[in-house]
């Protein structure tokens, strides 16, 4: 069964947002648009967003690690989100393993964003409905599309190439053989919900005889 | 043009290729427009520079091209109101062009350099110089000079070429990058796609960098370096090179000036220039012969390293043993004192850098000719980049900083070899590499073009504008003897020089999209007074000033006269191999913008204003020899524009020729835009490969160069390890050449600062600074979603940077008592602001750092005047000086690198301490400026989206459509822009 996701790798992303915003500018005019902004020009902006890059630093001075980290839903294989809706909004698709939310059923509840345990799921006031992300599945089947852009948009923005979208359930793609060779991981495994997007962590290429 | 169902059901799809202009990067774009609104932006495939991808601004130019702060109509200062207060009256184009028309006629007959043009970051600097040129002023100047001209200055006079727009590290054959201090954008995508390439491909890459944000935060080693030291830095680290023997010697030998002989005898009349035969050749030390032999005749076996008396019993030194003698106090103790970082680490990193260069390189089957006629079977790849840009720059010892970086690529052979530094087209360039610029108050006359490009190159002391008395002949005292190489001029200083009179009182002032009441100058509160400063008569005291923009900015508010330019979806644009074009190593690109939409409202590309005032003006370059207009538009010009009558060379290199069969030089074709348009707006020229090394000696790339109108010469560009010019300018300081002479006054500073090799000082006003009161160096980045000033008006790029704290050690808040998030003073010998201190791990410790242009005065750019940027985000400009405090030099002297003019942003001196319980907004604040005429509404709730479903090809319901009922009604009537979007999102039409 196919699993769509993406791999992230946070090896080279240097947290440029080109990610957050392609997503917004593609999606809010797309089929799971619009995403809303109160006070676009006002005091405390707000708007819905599906991704969002979150930058921590780690470690002590000097040796401090500055980690940008890009985060969406992460299509969970046993997502949270679905069991808890009341109407059957909050849905996986069997077929590619996609999360998404069928607006016509949402009733604003919120018991999914609740339950999300990544944050990852964005209310829109607006509609009272709840957004997020959708791997683009209005570009990624499109067949009028070229073939190599039938992509999420933030993977064909991405800069650093550190977004890789294919099927994790397939050893051959290259997300799979990334998350493999590379030490991919799950966002807090421990919760059992098996989330498909996978994170490829820094590696630290050290000089010949730096032994810091 | 194929496209997907998920617009092409929806209304009319076209799709349009032009280039960004969110940042100066100018990266290809693929723009959708549904119904003839933006739909979608994405990076064109195609092309060459960004290959399909495309950045966070980018990806936001939607909201750009729709912001509310949208200038749509000229305006006019009302009668009686002043200058920022920001009330105006919308007036005809007509209108604006008479009023302009008048004034600089006048300006023109009379005394043309009252007349001043700056300009921000634009990137049309051909046709600007061209214009103020075919003015007659010498007052012209664009951003360079406060943005990065050190490091333009410091490595075209040392190696030919430079960073970002004409040369780069070549990170395919890399094995190891070392990055000094460089912004998102220097070079912004391109950059991010070879650095995680190189990652990928197991290179190593070093940061050297006060702070460990954006690039550095991916690299595998952090050197965390005091703001301003890197001198000390690269200077030990080439002392432990050549200590150990790690340098390419035949590479110094034969393409630099290392081993050529300079004269040591005080007494002789060329002491401290370099020894030449008859001929005029250099002379090097044959160690075979014993002798001194031509550098041309590339004997064998010349020595590097050595002192030796020639035959009429002149001592000589070669340049390399100066070097190493000037090296010789910097141990890498002494530059763990300057700099911060560990000997032992400067030690191991120099090694690293010399042992890869030298062992790990390896060779590229690419035969190719020198200069001197040498076959070569392959090229030698140098496996170690670099990579610098305003780290490096923005500091008043950055020239000298620059020198020591160029000779340190060169001492481990890395000159546009594989994996080092390469050159793009239209470098490398002779040293200077021109143009010649007017050098006498007689190059400037009323009626006629001035005598000499405003910008160029000085070659030698007589080259500087100055009058008999040594005095400076331009506003801003570019290439005078207080910076003699200010080859980007100095517009952060144009306005206090303007306003003070000195050198002159000047009339008119036009600014082309830079913000001189806001981010883009120093002293800022200051300079906003200045702006409105008025002589005793009741006259302004810069009489009258003009402002081109797209944006409702803050320096709008104090213009005299408002002229709305467009976006860059509503213009043509060229990016010019005469300007800074987009080269790859490979080859000459040149790229255009083609309109995507029309223009908003009253909105004239600066382009054309500027063709439309030289026709009125009757510039000889756009007037026929009958009197008549030569050029109908922009788009004209550009076509049939030649560098001189029949040249063949134009602003875009390609489709030239009738009928566009020729590429770089060629008739003029009416049809190039067309072609352009056909092939992705751009155009590149692939060099054969024995063409795209060591192209400072490779003849047949010189030759090629040549022919096509790239350099004026096709002699060898040899490595100025030993600067030859700057002895020049020393030696008139000394006293000992004739010709010009500095002022008294500057004798001096220009014989200590104009030194032929590099050196560390402290910069000048850390010089000046009682650092025991301000301990702490500031300096300021640019983030990666925004590009200065420009994106607070982006609704969606704003949310990433809604206001700046003050980065810093947590160990700064234990010393002062306050916490992360805290309200403080940061205070510099000039003023002081408040702000949020942040607390990070992430900065070296003496070093306070913020984002810059994210803070704004109140209601500028359309925002409400309660938005977060004005409320909390802060400008730490108000910090810094645009001119040091008076010296043994004298008073007035700008704030900036001695030889370049450099604004030395990064020098400023501070202290941290909390603010009080109720001081929780950031200061100063100014009043709040109103909205003009003509700008748009701002909606209190945006929702875009291009377009609902179209009538004529209904697509499967999308899922908004469920709700669009409930989408909350706007709390305002929207006018507009505002009014667009609105239909755009529900489909309403006018």
């Amino acid at each position: 069964m196919t699993q769509l996701a993406l791999v992230i790798d946070l090896n080279v992303c240097v947290g440029c947002h080109a990610c957050v915003t392609s997503c917004k500018e593609w999606n809010t005019s797309g089929q799971a648009g619009p995403m809303p902004d109160d006070n676009p020009y006002g005091a405390d902006p707000s708007g819905v967003f599906f991704n969002r890059v979150q930058t921590y630093e780690v470690g002590s001075f000097p040796h401090t690690e500055t980690v940008h980290f890009p985060k969406s839903c992460l299509h969970c294989e046993d997502p949270p989100c679905v069991p808890v809706c009341p109407t059957g909004a909050s849905h996986k698709r069997e077929a590619d393993g996609i999360v998404l939310v069928d607006y016509d059923k949402c009733i604003g509840c919120k018991y999914c964003s609740w339950a999300c345990p990544y944050g990852a799921r964005e209310f829109d006031e607006h509609s009272q409905v709840m957004k997020k992300c959708t791997l683009c599945v209005d570009r990624i089947y499109d067949q009028t599309l070229p073939e190599q852009e039938r992509k999420p948009a933030c993977v064909m923005a991405c800069p650093a190439n550190a977004r890789i979208f294919g099927d994790i359930h397939d050893p051959d793609s290259q997300a799979s053989q990334m998350i493999r060779e590379q030490q991919g991981y799950a966002l807090m495994p421990e919760l059992g919900t098996q989330p498909a997007n996978h994170y490829l962590p820094r590696h630290i290429r050290r000089g010949s005889d730096d032994s810091a | 043009m194929q496209t997907g169902s998920a617009v092409t059901n929806n209304g009319n799809i076209e799709v349009k290729n032009t280039t960004c202009y969110m940042c100066a990067c100018r990266c290809g774009i693929r723009v959708t427009l549904q119904d003839g609104i933006v739909r979608y932006i994405q990076g064109n495939p195609d092309h060459p520079l960004n290959q399909g991808v495309i950045c966070a601004k980018g990806s936001s130019g939607i909201m750009k091209q729709y912001s509310p702060a949208r200038l749509t109509k000229p305006l006019k200062r009302k009668a009686g109101a002043e200058r920022g207060d920001s009330e105006f009256e919308e007036i005809t184009w007509d209108e604006a062009f008479d009023i302009l028309e008048k004034r600089l006629a006048h300006l023109r007959a009379t005394d043309p350099k009252k007349f001043a043009l700056f300009t921000g970051r634009d990137q049309m600097q051909a046709l600007t110089g061209l214009f103020a040129r075919q003015f007659g002023t010498p007052n012209y100047a664009a951003h360079g000079g406060f943005c990065s001209v050190n490091m333009a200055a410091g490595m075209i006079y040392s190696i030919g070429g430079s960073f970002w727009e004409f040369g780069g590290p070549d990170l395919e054959h890399a094995k190891v990058l070392m990055m000094f201090g460089t912004a998102e954008d220097h070079h912004s995508n391109p950059l991010k796609i070879a650095l995680s390439k190189f990652k990928r491909q197991g290179g190593r890459f070093i940061s050297v960098n006060p702070v460990r944000t954006g690039y550095s935060a991916i690299a595998d080693e952090w050197v965390p370096i005091k703001p301003g030291t890197d001198g000390a830095f690269i200077m030990a680290m080439m002392r432990i090179l050549i200590e150990e023997g790690l340098v390419d010697e035949p590479f110094l030998v034969d393409y630099s000036n290392s081993a050529q002989l300079v004269i040591q005898d005080p007494q002789h009349p060329d002491f401290g220039r370099i020894a030449r035969n008859t001929q005029g050749s250099p002379l090097v030390w044959s160690g075979k012969r014993q002798q001194a032999v031509s550098f041309d005749a590339r004997e064998d076996g010349i020595v590097l390293d050595g002192a030796f008396t020639l035959a009429d019993g002149t001592p000589v030194k070669t340049a390399f043993r100066l070097l190493k003698e000037q090296l010789a106090e910097y141990t890498p103790e002494y530059a763990e004192q300057i700099t911060g970082i560990p000997a032992a680490d400067i030690v191991r990193l120099a090694r690293e850098l010399g042992e890869t260069a030298l062992t790990k390189g390896g060779e590229l089957p690419i035969a190719w000719t020198d200069c001197w006629g040498r076959q070569h079977a392959s090229i030698s790849i140098r496996p170690v980049a670099f990579h610098a840009m305003r780290g490096l720059a923005a500091h008043s010892n950055g020239f000298q900083t620059i020198r020591a970086f160029s000779l340190l690529l060169s001492l481990l052979g890395t000159i546009d070899r594989p994996g080092g530094f390469r050159h793009k087209a239209p470098y490398p360039r002779p040293i200077p590499p021109g143009p010649a610029i007017p050098s006498s108050p007689d190059d400037v006359q009323p009626g006629k073009p001035l005598n000499g490009a405003p910008l160029g190159s000085p070659a030698s002391p007589d080259d500087l504008f100055v009058d008999a008395n040594g005095q400076p002949v331009r506003l801003d005292k570019a290439f005078s003897w207080e910076h003699p190489l200010s080859l980007h001029g100095l517009m952060h200083n144009a306005i206090t020089n303007a306003w003070r009179g000195d050198p002159y009182p000047i009339d008119t002032l036009l600014i082309f999209m830079a913000n001189m009441a806001w981010n883009s100058t120093m002293n800022t509160s200051e300079i906003r007074k200045m702006l409105n400063d008025k002589r005793a008569d009741g006259e302004y005291k810069i009489p009258f000033l003009v402002v081109c923009d797209a944006f409702q900015s803050e320096m709008v508010a104090y213009a005299d006269l408002v002229l709305p330019d467009t976006t860059y979806l509503e213009r043509h644009d060229c990016i010019s191999m005469l300007d800074r074009p987009i080269s790859e190593y490979d080859g000459p690109v040149d790229s255009v913008r083609i309109p995507v939409v029309p223009p908003t409202g009253q909105c004239k590309p600066f382009q054309e204003v500027l063709v439309e005032l030289a026709s009125r003006l009757k510039f000889p370059a756009f007037t026929n020899e009958d009197g008549s207009r030569k050029f109908k538009d922009y788009p004209d010009f550009i076509t049939r524009f030649e560098t001189a009558p029949g040249s063949g060379i134009g602003f875009l290199a390609g489709w030239r020729g009738k009928d566009g069969s020729k590429a770089m030089r060629g008739e003029p074709n009416p049809r190039q835009w067309e072609m352009y348009e056909k092939n992705n707006c751009v155009f590149h020229y692939h060099l054969p490969r024995e063409q795209q090394y060591m192209r400072n000696w490779n003849q047949a790339y010189l030759d090629w160069a040549h022919e096509n109108g790239l350099i004026g010469k096709n002699a060898p560009i040899v490595i100025q390890v030993y600067s030859e010019i700057l002895q020049e300018f020393r030696m008139a300081a000394e006293g000992r050449r004739p010709g010009k002479q500095p002022p008294e006054h500057l004798r001096e500073r220009v014989k200590t600062y104009c030194d032929p090799l590099p050196f560390y000082y402290r910069p000048l006003e850390t010089q000046r600074s009682d650092c025991d009161t301000y301990p702490l160096n500031a300096v300021t980045q640019r983030p990666m979603a925004m590009y200065h000033s420009w994106d607070s008006q982006n609704a969606w790029l704003r949310q990433i940077h809604t206001y700046n704290y003050l980065y810093m050690s947590p160990r700064l808040g234990q010393q002062g008592g306050f916490e992360d998030g805290d309200w403080v003073w940061v205070e510099s010998m000039h003023g002081k602001v408040r702000c949020m201190a942040r607390f990070s791990e992430a900065v070296e410790p003496g070093t306070v750092w913020t984002w810059n242009a994210i803070g704004k005065a109140a209601g500028a750019w359309n925002l409400d005047p309660e938005a977060n940027e004005a409320r909390k985000g802060f400008l730490l400009n108000h910090l810094i000086a645009e001119e040091l405090p008076p010296g043994p030099e004298g008073e007035h002297l700008s704030n900036s690198d001695p030889i370049t003019g450099q604004a030395g942003w990064y020098d400023v001196q501070v202290r941290v301490y909390k603010a009080e319980e109720d001081e929780d907004f950031s200061w100063p604040q100014f009043p709040a400026q109103p909205t003009v005429p003509g700008e748009p509404s701002r909606p209190d709730t945006l929702a875009y989206h291009a377009a609902r479903g179209g009538a004529a090809n209904p697509a499967p319901t999308p899922w908004h459509e469920q709700f669009a009922d409930k989408l909350a009604p706007l709390t305002q009537p929207l006018q507009g822009i505002g009014k667009r979007i609105v239909s755009a999102i529900t489909g309403e039409k006018d």
